[in-house]
């Protein structure tokens, strides 16, 4: 045996002894900073309510981060900012701030750590929060107020106490509402042009509207290759392939161009941001590409035949399900083969 | 300096990492021989293979050059005396893989000249085949580039074999290290004859030597001294090409290597042999040179010692045992912030901590990291980006075969996710945001499943 003691100092771990820049925190941070721009577009549009539901969502999501969660740390790494942030964007400015908070309680809660925390939820927790608000309040979540009103007006019931009826409309808080291009078409047949929603002066969910900051965040984060640009490119050109020839067909009930198919609801939100949430999309890249198409085609189907002005967040959610089976479908080809590996049987992990 | 080489246009292969090269450390350093320390330690197994078997006792005297342990089969390669001295001990002794494994220590002479006995020096031209894969395999040749397979067994391919390419391996894509690097500078003539020498023992036409073009001196050094190999390669209708490669790691791994210079993959299970190609390491080659040069077998070999925890960076050529204390003595000893100590590349050398280890064969570098450059541990859950996917260079899947690892389900990998594929080069690690040790995972897999598989 070696006669000299081993030094203490030396640290023994297996190789690689290198790593790479990325880090889980610094993903997750620096998709909270690419929706910055997009989120601060929404507060100015809508004032001070819109702040106090994203910020009502933000504290409902930490408060479930925190309460359920093992980790201390977990609060850190800016994922439950980054659901709390998405679910705000997604409701109308004028929500009520308790509903909001509701909102990303269930949605951290039910839809991330009953699984077991970050990395390991099936559902899109912000899009689980914002189905569970659409199904318990379907009203306040669909009154949208009328935008680009001085910044500390309340343009809603903001400060309404829990489990009250919000006192919207007549007698109450004078709230001046507005129909979104979405509803304006669905109800009405009536378009609304491509260019105010690509700039985002419509009225509409929070953060949703400005199409082209969204855009700006989304490629940006897929030029740091913290999101699989395939995924958006899949939904964006499937939508635009169906929607094309839904307009060529002509459809009475939905005469929508496809352009204001692909500008409207929480369609470019939800591409770039919900439905490219790296825990709950595919791994593989073929897999990415059929996700988005799934999503596409379900969106397409919702709007245009559902009875919903909306389709975008059911359709995320229903390939959300279908992940694990598309992670299995799609292995990658094995170097010096021809095709993928097939599995046998189903796996309990996924 | 005008670059002759050309850059090979065809695409590299898919996957793989980029880190840091840090090779400027020593890149331009001439290699330094060191001085005998007080002792070396031969360990008998430091090949691919049976280890060697000892015929020396405690007490003998050997000369530097002399056989101390001969080969224990086929698969297997002699040891010699890296220095002058007197048997003191044959024990078990620390092995850079982390182990104890049986060793020869010797105590150097420290009044010799360390001058090796008078011996005839083969001409290998005059030589049969067998003779030559003999003389080999007495000479100790192992792959110098980290795997240390025996040389001799990959001159001897099964009966049958047609061979298209020979493919020497100046990749050396391991961030840090420069060991192939100074061997292609300084010693072309030997690079060339060693390929020569294996091309005219295995009757392969084709020469093709890969370096990486971040090495553009070592591909110009070669080209310049091919032609004085014209005429005989022109002789027996062979060719020997040098290209310049893109710089990825792992470019050096055989089967990516393969790809970049054939445009062949290599089909699952089989081997390189299959496709009619073999590869090998620039350094094996060129100590395959120096056998048939000084007649002294393989005593000594080039080892970058480097990082931003050894004081003074070198390139080193180090007697086969000497230890690790000794040869960061001779770089000026380590900083007094280093804390890590890897004993090859940093993306797949074994770390140590004890400096009584010796260098053996298939060491190829030792790297110093000092305390800011030790990996982090912290490890987060996986939130499932793909990014070990795509930096997979034998496309399997890391991120699955990382969560069937940790629930235990070894057999699934192997059969439904082809870990036996995986070759641990760590791109995967490396990319992992969340600090998963998947290929120290996948390592301890293979493992459990050679054991009870």
């Amino acid at each position: 045996m070696a006669s000299s003691p081993i030094e203490s100092r030396w640290i023994v771990t297996a190789p690689p002894h290198m790593a790479g820049p990325d880090s889980t925190p610094r993903i997750m941070w620096t998709v909270v900073l690419s929706l910055l721009p997009a989120l601060l577009f929404g507060f100015a549009r809508f004032g001070i309510s819109s702040v106090m539901v994203v910020l009502a969502a933000i504290l409902g999501c930490a408060a479930a981060e925190r309460m359920f969660g093992s980790r201390k740390q977990s609060l850190l790494d800016g994922s439950c900012l980054i659901t709390g942030i998405l679910l705000g964007m997604t409701l109308p400015p004028g929500m009520p701030m308790w509903m909001a908070f509701v909102g990303g309680v269930f949605g951290i809660g039910a839809g991330k750590m009953i699984f077991g925390g970050l990395g390991n939820n099936i559902f899109n927790p912000a899009l689980l929060g914002r189905a569970f608000l659409q199904a318990a309040f379907p009203v306040a979540i669909t009154t949208f107020p009328k935008g680009g009103g001085s910044f500390f007006t309340l343009v809603g019931d903001t400060f309404a106490l829990p489990l009250m009826r919000p006192n919207l409309g007549e007698g109450g808080i004078d709230v001046i509402t507005e129909a979104t291009p979405m509803g304006l078409m669905k109800f009405d047949q009536e378009p609304t042009a491509i260019w105010n929603l690509f700039l985002g002066s419509t009225s509409g969910s929070l953060g949703e509207t400005s199409a082209i900051l969204i855009l700006l965040g989304g490629l940006y984060l897929a030029w740091r290759n913290y999101l699989n640009w395939r995924i958006p490119l899949a939904i964006f050109t499937t939508v635009f392939a169906l929607g094309s020839l839904l307009w060529m067909i002509g459809i009475e009930a939905y005469p929508a161009s496809p352009m204001f198919l692909l500008g409207t609801g929480g369609m470019v939100l939800g591409a770039m941001y919900m439905a490219t949430d790296m825990v709950t999309s595919p791994v593989t890249n073929l897999g990415a590409y059929l996700f988005g198409i799934g999503i596409a085609i379900m969106v397409v189907v919702i709007r245009v035949w559902g009875g919903l002005s909306e389709g975008m967040m059911y359709a995320i959610l229903f390939m959300n399900a279908l992940v694990p089976f598309i992670n299995r479908k799609t292995q990658p080809r094995v170097f010096g083969t021809k095709r993928g590996l097939k599995t046998k049987k189903p796996e309990a992990t996924s | 300096m005008a670059l002759k080489h050309h850059e090979y246009s065809s695409p590299h292969f898919l996957g793989g990492v980029h880190p840091p090269e840090s090779k400027e450390l020593t890149a331009h350093l001439p290699v330094r021989r060191m001085p005998f320390p007080d002792e070396v330690v031969i360990p008998l197994s430091q090949h691919i293979g049976a280890p060697a078997k000892p015929i020396v006792k405690v007490g003998d005297h050997v000369e530097r050059g002399d056989l101390i342990a001969e080969a224990g089969g086929f698969v297997s390669v002699p040891m010699h005396a890296s220095a002058t001295g007197t048997v003191k001990e044959i024990t078990r002794w620390p092995h850079p893989s982390g182990n104890l494994t049986p060793a020869i220590r010797i105590a150097v002479d420290k009044h010799s000249a360390q001058v090796p006995r008078a011996r005839t020096i083969p001409d290998w031209r005059g030589l049969s085949k067998p003779e030559l894969i003999q003389a080999v395999q007495d000479g100790g040749v192992v792959g110098l580039g980290g795997a240390a397979f025996p040389t001799h067994v990959k001159l001897s391919p099964p009966e049958g074999t047609v061979l298209e390419y020979l493919i020497l391996n100046g990749c050396e894509c391991e961030p840090y290290l420069t060991t192939d690097h100074r061997i292609m500078v300084e010693q072309p003539r030997r690079v060339l004859t060693g390929l020569l020498i294996m091309m005219r023992a295995l009757d392969v036409k084709v020469g093709l030597i890969g370096v990486e073009n971040n090495k553009p001196d070592a591909i110009v050094a070669l080209q310049e001294v091919l032609p004085e190999y014209e005429a005989e390669l022109k002789e027996h209708g062979m060719r020997i090409d040098v290209i310049g490669l893109t710089v990825r790691y792992p470019q050096g791994a055989e089967k990516m290597l393969i790809l970049a210079l054939t445009e062949r993959e290599v089909p699952r299970g089989k081997l390189p042999l299959d496709l009619g190609v073999l590869v090998q390491n620039v350094g094996s080659v060129a100590s395959i040179a120096e056998i048939f040069e000084t007649g002294l077998p393989l005593l000594e070999r080039v080892v970058t010692v480097t990082g931003h925890g050894i004081r003074k960076p070198s390139n080193v050529l180090v007697p086969i045992g000497a230890k690790l204390k000794d040869v960061f003595e001779f770089c000026g000893g380590v900083t007094m912030d280093a804390r890590q100590i890897v004993m090859g590349g940093p993306m797949m050398g074994p770390s140590q901590a004890n400096l009584e280890t010796p260098i053996i064969k298939g060491i190829t570098g030792i790297v110093v990291l000092p305390a800011g450059e030790v990996k982090s541990q912290e490890e987060y859950d996986c939130i499932r980006c793909g990014h070990c996917l795509d930096a997979c260079p034998v496309f399997i899947n890391p991120q699955r075969l990382g969560l069937l690892a940790k629930n235990m389900r070894y057999e699934t990998m192997q059969e439904d996710y082809a870990l036996n594929d995986c070759m641990l080069c760590g791109c995967c690690s490396y990319v992992c945001p969340s600090n998963i040790p998947l290929s120290q995972l996948f390592g301890a897999s293979k493992a459990y499943l050679r054991r009870n598989g």
